[in-house]
């Protein structure tokens, strides 16, 4: 296939022609080349519309600051939108689109707005679309929504795996160019850890992309020298194809290596790896972004950077334009003539913006076709190449809120040394030196620097020879006195005019200016136009650039994919699972299970026939409370004590008295909050006078556990105690219902005695289970059964439920699910989650003479405080509903009779509601105003979300055996 | 000078060479009745109402940089009144309504748009909760729908119902949320306070508190001392080193609360979505990106940045609700300091100190609140007494135990 | 952030859980006259320094201690960690 602007020579590989489509046209590259180079090469100088005016966009630029060139790649799931042209490595088969234009880019409808643009000024939108008012949702956002954006999301999960891993090293240097290669080499053979990152898939940096001399060679022939010699350290990684984003506290850089993206055949390799880097040093040595100048017309496809031209030729073989004209203000841009000549095309026209005569308008349509001059002169051209100076890219200087400085000289932004995070150093272009020799011997340095700060000595340093002509410029901005637009940011379609109007209007500070305009905001973030824009705001304010200020550089240094951030912590690996000893068990016997925090608990367990869940549930808790049902409860939060004061202790972390609970009981604990407020309940095992087991909710376990070492550490560091999580250790069941003593008697072991008088209700003690096995038993009771919870090792946890089940087969024992527990705590007035939902306190929850008032406890002083102490406030309460048949819904709110629903009626609302198979109704716990009052009461349940509103009586939260007989017996 | 489309027009016919700064950059006088510290969303608002609806002339805001420099101009621009305690849901109510109608208002183009936020929920009692939330807010007169997994379904086909490792069981919606574009907001109240006559001066910092015997009478600034009959102090993150110039502690910390855009997409999210599970909200600007958050990092701090695990944390929550999102491409991110308060709620009141009143502790949503803020502190200057909607937003609450906590997380700011 | 613990070394501060300011190492006494006014002194109102803060950190996917962490908060350099169990012996937590 004909790529008619191929010229010789460059790194790519013609060995390995690859064919691609952009648009669905076919073209050929060559290995090595981007979609950027290969477009050039074949020709294709229309590659994209601008954001706003959607007018014709070409290729900019030859690297990761390309404002352009953006398109989706790939296909299907796989299409990765607004992907930078100039960065992405062709691979066989590669599908390009290019993006924002309808139908098509030759010929895009909305390239109308282009027609209206002197009404669409900076800002236009804030002054109209406001009538009338509903206007907006419906008509003039909608249109506006749509003809923005870039490229489209496909709407399918993103199908690729991604991965995180953690680097760890000494000498972090940040860029591949001479700079970087010199700083790595120093601390390498100085026998530092040393990473070496670039964004490119080359090593070299510009010197991929000059005619340089090294040593009196190519600079390439040092390159691979360099690169060789690194390779070769065991203690130095390279890592290409990487970028080093952002740079956080202490010495942790953020990095993302794009791994496959490059490769034609999709492997099971991780797209993308986002690192996490901590290094004791780091060496900045990014280079140097170039910019433009604002000249009217300066965004037809064609008007590149200077060096772009350069690298396309030299690094790609591929020719930008036939006929270039080159516009610089400084001795660098003038360099391209020289390479144009060189590679075969004509220099139509050199300007050195000293010059008296200057281009005036950039004339075309979807390409350059000639310039206009200021003296009236047309000169016929295909590309332009501006440069209008250097900016360092002193990005990750910033990202810890650095302000750089302005240097006059080479007019542009370098660090500031005294802002730099502590652990960098910045050499070469980023810091403001530009030539070869400057970068080579900054890069030495810096490497030396870091080397001695690491307590080593570096080596002598052979500083190679290398071209260190100065750089020179004179700052010139923009063509002034010209008519039409000239583009300062070509994606967001901001001009010089739509800055000097926000200037006019009083947006003067860089901040406000980029806010009210745009500049700046577009996917480049800024690398094509801040500067620029900058000076305009600086010169149409009368002020120097320095005192206009510049705008704080933020991660990432590019964007990245949200994929790589997220990581594979995706899907059903968004967060670990914790499963019970029975899990598996539960499984076999097709339990349906629930998440509770990172829990996954067994649900219920349906069995055959059974069709909706409601009917496994009233089964399980009918069966429970008629014989025996055994529950896991695991997850609870169990955490052992230990100490001479322990029972101290937990007499102070308790509103309820602790201290002398006896040894082989145990008690029901509150927790509060310092601030009054419940925490959490759980109970209190004496195993002996200095043991203690407490158990917390589920959700609270982590919680409780932290604030109990808090306590201990903090608050109370003399008092002899210790304390451990053990809630992974012990497998533990609820075994409840009247056979339940019966069942435990077939597998506890024959010298425990567990009867009624030897264990009582509140009894603890630690046994034997079939035949030796270590194991507590508590008798507790959640569902107000006679009921016993047995911990086992959590080894032995499988085998224990198995061994209840089979033991208790002839007592028709039944598993039960969170469900059929919540069913039964909710029957029988317990509090839960639901409740103890961190705003209610003891009082609130009918527990307040649980605060004992002989001691102290935490939470107890500002429990008294008239907020939470008032009589008119909430009380847990049961309901039933007035008609049995009436469902009850939880977060419906409580209003009296003959009060209409409004928030000055709410009087407090449902909990948790379940269906009692037992009184064969609804019943609900909620907080009810002065509910302690109210027993016997009418009233409405409104729950207008759900349509329904019931009548229920207010009446006391146990309904099951209020008496506590069933649990004693 | 009005704007309309006409105007704009006609300006655009003239070069745009008639357009105005839309607020004057006035010296400040030797004395206001009242002096505004911190030019701010609520700042700002709050002079344009006193100036507008309190008919006070002599007002000036004082900016320590420039205007609208601090959180309202770096937040996720979420408006919504889906709020569970009295104490709070009528206030960001009444908030929702002003906003309804602030275009009209001041005649500057702020983009409300309410294309509805919607609150994910993923197990019973966390259902439980949002319909007792719901229930609040319909009883408040507020809209609230609660959907389950099949009319979620059909409002966003793009969430993970298939393998998400804490299902999808439905959501709460309040279909009058939605986003307001933020810089306008401060630049339309400057521009409505310009034009009822309030000095705002930038780069005029409250470096200290004229106060003697118990009374304050005016700031010192590096342009000299500015008297006042009272000075309203509304400076967010910075709110405790500026009440401390005053010799006041607070029921604040602060910490950072980093926000995240991706490149422009076209349109794929209709309005706000917040996962319930993990920590992640997200909505679609009108230019494409996608504006999302989680939790603040969790660490006291004035940084005004964040650090990775949080970044993480977010991008970890928006790929297991939404995973169409994964390829696109963070943009920017960036960290503001908000004014965590004790309870999650703020605090608009008198001080100890005659003629000084606060308004902060808005922690990471202060920008819904950013009208009625402007209202309600207002209407305390000019009236020495809350606004209806605000009365419940005392110092003294903590004292008398009227915390108003919605998460139910106690005296702990990080985790509000 | 990287935290250096007393004696596991440097840890990243994800390892960490935070709590807040280390005056709430200080529990007033809850005999005192004034309790309520103390305790509400002590459990809402903070410095919230812009600067050197002196703050409490639980290694829960570590060890289980609480350290007191000085670190400056505008610039988040961590200045000196100690066990909080020190500190609160040293300030005269004595039970």
């Amino acid at each position: 296939m004909n790529q008619p602007y191929r010229i010789n020579g460059g790194q790519i590989d013609r060995s390995q022609p690859i064919g691609f489509t952009f648009d669905g046209k076919e073209y050929q590259g060559f290995k090595g080349d981007t979609v950027a180079s290969a477009l050039i090469a074949n020709g294709v100088k229309l590659v994209g519309r601008s954001f706003k005016y959607h007018r014709p966009r070409g290729i900019f630029s030859a690297g990761s600051d390309e404002p352009n060139a953006l398109m989706t790649i790939g296909e299907g799931a796989r299409a990765t939108p607004n992907t930078r042209a100039t960065v992405v490595e062709l691979y066989d088969g590669m599908t390009v689109q290019s993006q924002n234009r309808f139908p098509s880019l030759k010929f895009d409808a909305l390239a109308v707005n282009d027609l209206f643009a002197p009404f669409l000024s900076a800002g236009f939108y804030y002054k109209t679309f406001m009538w009338p008012a509903q206007f907006w949702e419906k008509l003039y956002e909608p249109m506006i929504r749509r003809a923005a954006g870039l490229g489209a999301l496909s709407g399918a999960p993103d199908p690729d795996r991604y991965d995180k891993g953690f680097l760890h090293c000494d000498v972090l240097v940040i860029g591949a160019g001479p700079a970087g290669m010199m700083a790595a080499l120093v601390a390498g053979q100085a026998g530092l850890r040393v990473i070496l990152a670039d964004e490119d898939f080359e090593m070299g940096g510009r010197l991929s992309c000059e005619r340089e001399v090294i040593n009196g060679d190519a600079s390439l022939v040092w390159v691979r020298q360099v690169s060789d010699a690194l390779s070769s350290m065991s203690n130095v990684r390279l890592m290409k194809r990487t970028t080093v984003y952002g740079v956080y506290d202490h010495g942790i850089y953020g990095a993302v290596t794009r791994n496959t993206d490059h490769l034609a055949a999709k492997t099971e390799k991780p797209r993308e790896t986002l690192w996490r880097i901590y290094t004791k040093r780091s060496v900045l040595a990014a280079g140097a972004t170039e910019r433009s100048i604002a000249i009217s017309n300066n965004d037809r496809p064609g008007v590149m950077l200077s060096s772009a031209v350069r690298t396309y030729a030299n690094r790609f073989g591929a020719l930008c334009g036939k006929r270039v004209v080159v516009v610089s203000n400084n001795t660098d841009g003038l360099r391209t003539a020289d390479v144009v000549r060189t590679s075969g095309a004509e220099v139509s026209a050199v300007f050195d913006t000293r010059q008296s005569v200057m281009p005036f308008d950039i004339r075309g349509a979807q390409t350059v076709r000639s310039i206009k001059l200021s003296d009236g002169r047309k000169i016929d051209a295909d590309c332009i190449a501006i440069s209008g100076g250097w900016n360092p890219n002193i990005h990750l200087t910033c990202h810890k809120r650095g302000r750089p400085l302005w240097r006059e000289d080479i007019a542009a932004f370098v660090p500031n040394k005294d802002e730099l995070p502590s652990e960098m150093e910045v050499a070469g272009a980023a810091n403001g030196s530009f030539s070869t020799q400057q970068c080579l011997r900054e890069g030495a340095q810096a490497g030396a620097r870091a080397v001695q700060a690491l307590g080593k000595s570096a080596g002598a340093v052979d500083i190679p020879q290398a071209g260190d002509a100065p750089f020179e410029i004179t700052p010139f901005w923009e063509m002034k006195g010209v008519k039409g637009r000239a583009w300062v940011d070509p994606q967001n379609d901001v001009t010089v005019k739509d800055i000097k109007l926000a200037a006019q209007e009083g947006f003067r500070s860089v901040e406000l200016l980029k806010r009210y305009t745009t500049l700046g905001m577009a996917t480049d973030q800024g690398k094509a136009s801040n500067v620029l824009g900058l000076a305009i705001l600086a010169d149409s304010l009368g002020q120097s650039i320095p005192e206009t200020g510049t705008t704080i550089y933020r991660p990432p240094y590019t964007p990245v994919s949200i994929s790589a951030f997220a990581g594979a912590s995706r899907y059903e690996h968004f967060r670990p699972v914790r499963e019970t000893p029975s899990h598996y068990w539960a499984k076999e016997q097709g339990a349906v299970f629930v998440d509770a925090g990172l829990w996954r608990r067994a649900q219920y367990f349906p069995r055959s026939g059974e069709t909706h869940w409601r009917h496994t549930v009233d089964r399980e808790v009918v069966a429970t409370r008629g014989s025996v049902g055994i529950c896991d409860v695991t997850t609870l939060g169990k955490i052992d004590i230990q100490g001479a004061d322990a029972a101290a202790f937990l007499n102070r972390v308790y509103a309820n008295a602790m201290a002398k609970l006896a040894v082989g009981k145990c008690r029901y604990g509150l927790m509060l909050r310092e601030d009054g407020i419940a925490m959490d309940d759980g109970t209190v095992a004496r195993l002996s006078d200095t043991h203690f087991v407490m158990t917390t909710t589920t959700a609270n376990a982590v919680g409780v556990y932290r604030h109990l070492e808090f306590c201990r550490q903090c608050l109370w560091p003399n008092m002899d105690v210790r304390l451990i999580s053990v809630t992974e250790q012990w497998a533990q069941y609820a075994i409840a219902g009247p056979n339940s003593r019966k069942l435990l008697q077939k597998i506890i072991d024959k010298d425990h005695d567990i009867s009624n008088e030897a264990f009582p209700y509140m009894a603890c003690g630690e046994v034997t289970v079939c035949g030796g096995v270590r194991a507590r038993l508590f008798r507790l009771s959640f569902s107000g059964e006679l009921a016993f919870e047995l911990g086992v090792p959590a080894r032995y946890g499988d085998s224990l439920i198995k061994a209840l089940m089979s033991a208790g087969e002839e007592f028709g024992v039944t598993p039960y699910g969170t469900e059929a527990l919540g069913v039964m705590r909710i029957e029988k007035g317990h509090a839960a989650g639901n409740e103890l939902n961190g705003q209610r306190t003891a009082q609130d929850l009918s527990l307040g003479g649980f605060v004992s008032k002989k001691k102290d406890c935490i939470g107890k002083v500002l429990s008294q405080r008239e907020g939470l102490k008032g009589e008119d406030g909430f009380r847990l309460v049961g309901f039933k509903p007035v008609n049995q048949a009436d469902p009850l819904t939880a977060g419906a709110h409580l209003i009296a009779r003959g009060n209409s629903a409004e928030a000055s009626n709410d009087e407090g609302y449902l909990s948790s509601v379940a269906y009692s198979p037992s009184l064969r109704s609804y019943v609900g716990l909620g907080f009810l105003k002065r509910g302690q009052e109210r027993i016997g009461e009418e009233i409405r349940a409104v729950d207008l979300l759900m349509r329904s509103d019931v009548f229920v009586t207010v009446c006391s939260p146990h309904f099951i055996d209020p008496e506590g007989e069933r649990l004693r017996a | 000078m009005r704007n309309s489309a006409f105007q704009v027009f006609k300006q655009a016919l003239q070069g745009d060479v008639g357009w105005k700064p839309v607020w004057r950059s006035p010296d400040p006088k030797p004395e206001y009745d009242f002096i505004i510290v911190g030019g701010g969303g609520h700042g700002l608002a709050t002079a344009y109402y006193l100036a507008k609806k309190y008919r006070q002339a002599n007002v000036a805001v004082l900016e320590k940089g420039w205007i609208g420099s601090g959180n309202v101009g770096r937040n996720t621009t979420i408006i919504r009144s889906n709020y569970l305690l009295d104490g709070n849901e009528p206030f960001y109510e009444f908030s929702m309504k002003l906003w309804e109608g602030l275009e009209q208002e001041l005649n500057y183009n702020a983009m409300v748009s309410q294309r509805g936020i919607i609150n994910l929920f993923h197990t019973d009692s966390q259902r439980d909760a949002f319909v007792r939330r719901g229930n609040a807010m319909r009883l408040n007169g507020v809209d609230a729908v609660l959907l389950d997994r099949e009319a979620l379904r059909k409002e966003c086909p793009f969430l993970n119902f298939d393998n998400a490792r804490f299902p999808i069981l439905g959501g709460l919606s309040q279909p009058r949320g939605g986003t307001v574009r933020h810089d306008a907001v401060a630049w339309g109240y400057a521009r409505g306070a310009d034009q009822h006559g309030v000095d705002i001066i930038q780069n005029c910092e409250a470096t200290g508190f004229l106060i003697s015997d118990g009374v304050c009478t005016g700031v010192a600034t590096p342009r000299g001392q500015i008297r006042a009959k009272k000075v309203g102090v509304a400076v967010a993150g910075s709110s405790s080193r500026v009440m401390a110039k005053a010799g006041m502690r607070l029921p604040i910390e602060s910490h950072v609360l980093q926000a995240f855009v991706s490149e422009g997409l076209k349109p794929i999210i209709p309005g706000v979505v917040t996962f319930g599970a993990g920590h992640f909200y997200v909505s679609q600007s009108n230019k494409g990106g996608l504006v999302f958050g989680g939790d603040i990092d969790g660490y006291n701090t004035y940084a005004q940045r964040g650090n990775l695990p949080t970044v993480e944390d977010v991008c970890e929550g928006g790929v297991a609700i939404m995973p169409m999102i994964g390829r696109a491409r963070l943009l920017r991110m960036w960290g503001g300091v908000v004014d965590m308060s004790m309870d999650g709620s703020p605090i608009i009141d008198k001080t100890h100190i005659e003629g000084l009143y606060f308004n902060g502790g808005w922690c990471y949503g202060g920008f819904k609140a950013t009208p009625a803020s402007g209202v309600a502190f207002a209407h305390l200057l000019a009236t020495d007494s809350p606004h209806e909607t605000a009365t419940a937003y005392r110092f003294d609450r903590f004292s008398r135990g009227y915390m108003i906590d919605e998460k139910g997380m106690g005296a702990q700011p990080n985790l509000h | 952030m990287i935290i250096t613990h007393p004696v596991l070394g440097p840890r990243d501060a994800q390892e960490f859980t935070y709590l807040g300011d280390a005056s709430l190492i200080h529990r007033p006494d809850p005999e005192a006259d004034d309790a309520t006014g103390a305790f509400h002194e002590y459990l809402y109102q903070r410095e919230n320094i812009a600067g050197e803060h002196r703050e409490l950190w639980f290694h829960e996917q570590g060890d289980r201690s609480w350290l007191v962490v000085t670190r400056n908060t505008l610039t988040h350099e961590v200045l000196d960690v100690e066990f909080a169990n020190d500190v609160a012996r040293r300030e005269g937590r004595s039970q």
